[in-house]
């Protein structure tokens, strides 16, 4: 057969979307509950810097560290981009600055948005001071973002210095009222546009025409069904089109008596191994047409088709004598 | 770590880089560079030792998407094989490894990358801190941006000098038939454009691409065997920095200068390279690796002649193309010495620093004294 004229490949959205569940440590814990309660943490590494926000270990030693620490709410920008179209999920729906922020008392910096007219607006060095979010729950989004603030470090909350003199941190034992916070869930959601590839494409579309396209390889003329475009024994790619079946053998099966969360179909069913007639080996798809304690190895069937699928619904015995044992073993 | 064992870059191979395949499954786009880089030593897929690729299946959306790769290189019956979720350069360097300790004396690495399917800077999102960082879905062109501001504000470069490394990286892609972008408008007309996220253009980021790339390591008499003018890998380390972006200098890179200091770079008996591969997504970060890698702004060193990773950007195989393109520069006589660097993560996280070398002047085989008298300047083996 002729390798099939090239054909545009088939494509479909695909959402991947899956809620991450995370367990915190004593210090993300402290923070993220402190967030909640209005309050910044940072822990004291082993070098006295005040990390804000914290970790669980001493990024220079890998050291434990568990000194906790009170820092102000407003801080100073250290750097900062402009972000002029914001997307899914980032703090803030208009155009923001991204800022790392050092607040007053801490030693490192927390990447936040800024919610600021223009980037004419922000500068390094600039002030800034916490937007709370009105409902909390012990997330970095609790920050809802920083905005402007007028005021040198050093104001009534962190324990003054003088205008322009560092903030002091406090210690805090990190105990606050209600529940400490001890994971958080958070939603993942990407979108993509998925392609099969070329060789899927050929069998997909040859299978919405009733037609099972498998490839063979150059090498070892194996006959791939479904094909994915290489021979994973020779390495090489599969390029000659082959229509095999429509028939087959069943070369093992299961009798499956759990039934599937959204599947329509009544248990006990069978689901088997089916080398179609000139395939190098088995695909796989539910048996039926007949009871299902009696499906056994060497079966012959074919494909039975729902109105206007592009897929076997199943396959259903063709009433031939069994195919012998000699004849699949190779394909078990 | 310094080599204990002589091993060697004996071919390279990568595809011709796009912004999107068509309609290519990963297998698919990658089958051609596998055959390539093998035809290149005229080995067959099943007498390679060791096998490692570099992939990640969020580029695509598409699971086990390495699994489905292994086909194209003919992993049944079972190979000895494994898999980093990591730039290819970090397969190499497990494949580098595999040979050290002389479990394996060819090694086939690989590593592609299909960006085309999904949005690269949120899909980059999902690698970063999930505690603090990833909630809030800052994109990796924020990142960098940030990074580039810092750069800006510390007086270590500006706007015009970054477009100028945007164009003179493109501008030497004309010469590279697989890259990307090949050429440049002049800096000026390129500053005229909007920013994409101040101060970062868009003349400043890499583009988005789908590629693979493929290199074939050995060892000592096995290298001289499969190629006429083996690239040496003289010594490789990769470093990585604190895991919270506030806590970093962005401005500087001292995993970088560690792995490179780790590598060898900074022999003073061997002087400086004349050749630097770095992977640098954006211009920002070629002014931080410059001078973590002490390569100044002189021109003792070619940096980036294949265009680099502005020119192409295949993520999973653009560091491992890095260390490709300077192997390749020395296999052709043009180098004696060069510098390969990788990177993985936001505003440079993690890196890879490998030295590679010509086969010394005067050694005792005809093919290194064939080496030589190309790097001498000769033009070599008229082939």
């Amino acid at each position: 057969m002729n390798p099939a004229p090239a054909q545009e490949a088939l494509h479909a959205p695909l959402v991947v979307e899956f809620p991450f569940t995370r367990s915190l440590g004593p210090v993300q814990s402290a923070f993220l509950t402190g967030l909640r309660e209005r309050t910044v943490l940072g822990v004291r590494a082993g070098d006295g810097r005040v990390l804000v926000p914290p970790a669980e270990y001493d990024p220079v030693t890998a050291e434990e560290i568990r000194d906790l620490a009170e820092v102000g709410q407003t801080g100073t920008v250290t750097t900062w981009s402009w972000n002029p179209a914001p997307r899914r999920g980032q703090p803030l729906a208009r155009p923001f600055a991204w800022v790392l922020v050092r607040l007053d008392g801490a030693d490192s910096a927390l990447l936040h948005a800024l919610d600021a007219p223009g980037p004419d607006a922000v500068r390094t060095g600039m002030r800034v001071r916490i937007r709370w979010a009105a409902e909390r729950k012990g997330e970095i989004t609790d920050i809802a973002c920083f905005e402007p603030h007028e005021g040198p470090e050093g104001g009534a909350e962190a324990g003054a210095d003088g205008p322009g003199e560092r903030a002091q941190p406090r210690a805090h034992d990190g105990q606050f009222p209600g529940e400490a916070v001890t994971g958080i869930t958070a939603p993942a959601r990407l979108d993509y546009v998925y392609t099969p590839g070329r060789a899927q494409t050929r069998y997909l579309n040859a299978l919405a025409g009733h037609h099972t396209l498998g490839e063979r390889c150059p090498e070892c003329r194996k006959v791939y069904v479904p094909p994915r475009g290489a021979c994973p024994t020779c390495g090489v790619a599969t390029d000659e089109q082959v229509e095999v079946g429509p028939s087959g053998t069943v070369t093992s099966f299961c009798i499956v008596n759990i039934k599937a969360k959204n599947l329509d179909i009544e248990v006990p069913y069978v689901y088997g191994h089916i080398a179609l007639d000139g395939a190098g080996l088995a695909l796989h798809g539910r048996i039926a047409g007949l009871p299902y304690d009696q499906v056994r190895m060497g079966l012959r069937v074919e494909p039975v088709w729902a109105e206007g699928g592009r897929y076997p619904d199943h396959y259903r015995p063709t009433g031939e004598p069994d195919a012998d044992y000699d004849t699949y073993k190779e394909l078990l | 770590m310094t080599s204990p064992r002589e091993v060697a870059v004996v071919a390279f191979a990568q595809t011709d880089h796009v912004r999107a395949t068509d309609g290519l499954s990963e297998v698919e786009m990658l089958l051609p560079v596998l055959r390539d880089v093998l035809g290149q030593t005229g080995m067959a897929a099943g007498e390679i030792d060791f096998t490692c690729s570099g992939s990640s299946d969020y580029l695509a959306g598409r699971a086990f998407s390495f699994t489905m790769a292994l086909d194209g290189v003919g992993a049944w019956p079972p190979i000895s094989e494994s898999h980093v979720e990591m730039d290819g350069a970090w397969a190499l360097y497990e494949a580098w490894v595999k040979i050290l300790t002389g479990e394996a004396e060819t090694a086939l690495v690989y590593s592609f990358g299909k960006s085309s399917a999904g949005d690269l800077p949120e899909v980059l999102t999902r690698q970063l801190d999930p505690y603090y960082v990833a909630p809030l879905w800052p994109d990796s062109v924020s990142l960098a941006a940030l990074q580039a501001r810092a750069l800006i504000d510390a007086g270590d470069t500006d706007e015009r000098a970054l477009a100028g490394i945007a164009a003179r990286s493109r501008e030497s892609a004309r010469d590279n038939s697989h890259a990307q972008l090949r050429g440049s408008e002049p800096v000026d007309t390129l500053l005229r454009g909007d920013h994409l996220a101040q101060p970062l253009h868009t003349h400043d980021v890499a583009p988005v691409t789908d590629g693979a790339a493929a290199v074939v390591l050995a060892a000592g008499d096995t290298a001289r065997r499969l190629s006429d003018n083996p690239a040496w890998i003289r010594g490789m380390d990769h470093r990585i920095e604190a895991h919270s972006l506030g806590v970093r200098d962005l401005t500087d890179s001292p995993s970088t200068r560690l792995a490179a200091e780790r590598a060898g770079l900074f022999d003073e008996a061997a002087g400086p390279p004349d050749t630097a591969e770095l992977h640098a997504p954006f211009t920002s970060q070629e002014v931080v690796l410059r001078k973590a890698l002490r390569l100044g702004d002189g021109d003792h060193t070619a940096v980036n002649p294949s265009g680099g990773a502005l020119a192409a950007n295949p993520v999973m195989a653009a560091g491992l193309i890095r260390i490709g393109e300077a192997a390749a520069r020395i296999s052709a006589g043009a180098s004696r010495r060069a510098v390969a660097h990788a990177t993985s993560g936001p505003c440079l996280q993690q890196n890879l620093v490998a030295v590679l070398e010509a086969t010394p002047a005067g050694a005792a085989t005809g093919t290194a004294a064939g080496t030589a008298a190309a790097a001498d300047g000769s033009e070599g083996d008229p082939e």
